[in-house]
């Protein structure tokens, strides 16, 4: 077993500039699913925590991953999946936020909730703020929208939907 | 190998009932309907490649998630009956859906906690998901139970053709008692009260009746299935056996 070393700032670099393919405006970093990268020997390992578990841009992200370290000079690259901690949308920063909503995607709001009740038979009261033109008279259409992260709302004031970066 | 007979189960049951979900991609009643259909399929059989890739790899054998969701024989299949049952129709699915994703909340809350480290994380991953599944399903019990009288009538139908199929996601036998001593798996019959009361509430606020219990069907988890089971996996084979190794 080879000792590790936190990586060099060229390899995080790297790790930095990947995108993720669905959302185009968030790094792999912003997003928080690069849990570490690290030196072990010749071979640089990128510890990667899923999004969702059937999120098919895992793979895409991992081979980017991999070019991208290649590309700046690592012999070796090894992309492991962990599971702790579980990957949650409070670790997307503020600023990363903001990108997303100039983009045209509502970032998440509050915090995930996961401790809320199972079923709440009265209609939730989260309110999700038009990423276009910051109108409140929104309505969610369905929590489940063009991937897997995302749910459709609808602006009243645009008379047009929307996406949301659902908390989870 | 007990915990990858164990892990089969859990995999077989998202497997299944993934690519049943999976059936209704551009038949959806709406599109927005459509495409959460398809999302709900694409987190369940995500949480299935996980946990069969896991189930081959505490097996020791070199079997992938690949091999065992497409190079097992339907009587090596360790699902609950009630996932492989025909689609049906949106009424059919949908109660279907609510019934397993509720199930599901319940038992991942628990197995979060597993002793087995790579079982917990993966379980903690799926329970946010599975949360989301059930809250759907739920709006749309309310939906169509309280809705007009052919979507009543055809929810309340698949209620009662249903119920039959619910007691095998809460049976236990000798290997998962003995993994719940270990603080690996959960103990499925503690979780029955909560299950009753949670589609209980949503019943009646959806003008449906809850079924008295009766003949349970079971089966799945010794690889005795219904006949749907074969056809299902004919259309979910015919590739991969087809074309063994190939890669697109």
């Amino acid at each position: 077993m080879v000792g590790a070393v936190r990586a060099r700032e060229e390899f995080w670099d790297a790790v930095r500039g990947v995108l993720d393919p669905e959302v185009p405006v968030l790094s792999v970093v912003d997003l928080g699913i690069v849990r570490d990268v690290r030196e072990e020997g010749d071979t640089v390992v990128v510890d990667v925590t899923p999004t969702y578990s059937g999120c098919p841009a895992m793979r895409v992200i991992e081979d980017d991953i991999t070019t991208a370290l290649k590309e700046a000079g690592a012999v070796s690259v090894r992309v492991n999946t962990v599971f702790h901690p579980v990957w949650t949308t409070d670790w997307i920063s503020e600023d990363a936020r903001e990108r997303l909503r100039a983009y045209g995607i509502a970032p998440p709001t509050g915090t995930a909730p996961v401790n809320n009740e199972l079923i709440p038979l009265q209609r939730r009261v989260e309110v999700v703020p038009c990423p276009r033109c910051g109108s409140r008279t929104t309505e969610l259409r369905s929590d489940f929208g063009s991937t897997a992260c995302k749910a459709i709302w609808y602006c009243v004031s645009c008379a047009d939907p929307f996406e949301y970066l659902k908390p989870i | 190998m007990p915990l990858s007979d164990f892990l089969l189960r859990l995999g077989d049951d998202r497997l299944i009932n993934g690519h049943r979900l999976s059936e209704w991609c551009g038949h959806g009643p709406i599109l927005e309907e459509d495409i959460a259909l398809a999302n709900i399929s694409l987190d369940l059989v995500g949480q299935a490649n996980l946990l069969l890739e896991l189930a081959g790899k505490e097996e020791g054998q070199g079997r992938t998630a690949d091999t065992l969701a497409y190079f097992r024989e339907g009587t090596e299949f360790r699902n609950a009956l009630i996932m492989e049952l025909p689609r049906g129709d949106f009424a059919f699915t949908t109660t279907r859906q609510f019934l397993v994703s509720v199930f599901d909340a319940l038992y991942l809350e628990r197995l979060q906690n597993s002793k087995h480290s790579d079982l917990a994380g993966i379980a903690a991953k799926a329970f946010k998901e599975v949360r989301y599944h059930a809250r759907h399903s739920a709006d749309w019990m309310l939906k169509l139970g309280d809705g007009t009288a052919e979507s009543h009538q055809r929810t309340q139908a698949s209620v009662d053709e249903l119920w039959r199929f619910t007691g095998e996601m809460f049976e236990m036998d000798a290997l998962e008692i003995d993994l719940v001593e270990q603080g690996v798996a959960v103990d499925r019959t503690a979780l029955r009260e909560a299950w009753r009361a949670e589609v209980t509430r949503v019943f009646q606020a959806a003008t449906l009746t809850v079924p008295d219990d009766g003949f349970m069907q079971r089966g799945g988890r010794e690889g005795r299935h219904t006949e749907h089971l074969g056809h299902l996996l004919a259309e979910m084979q015919i590739v991969a056996r087809s074309f063994p190794g190939a890669e697109w």
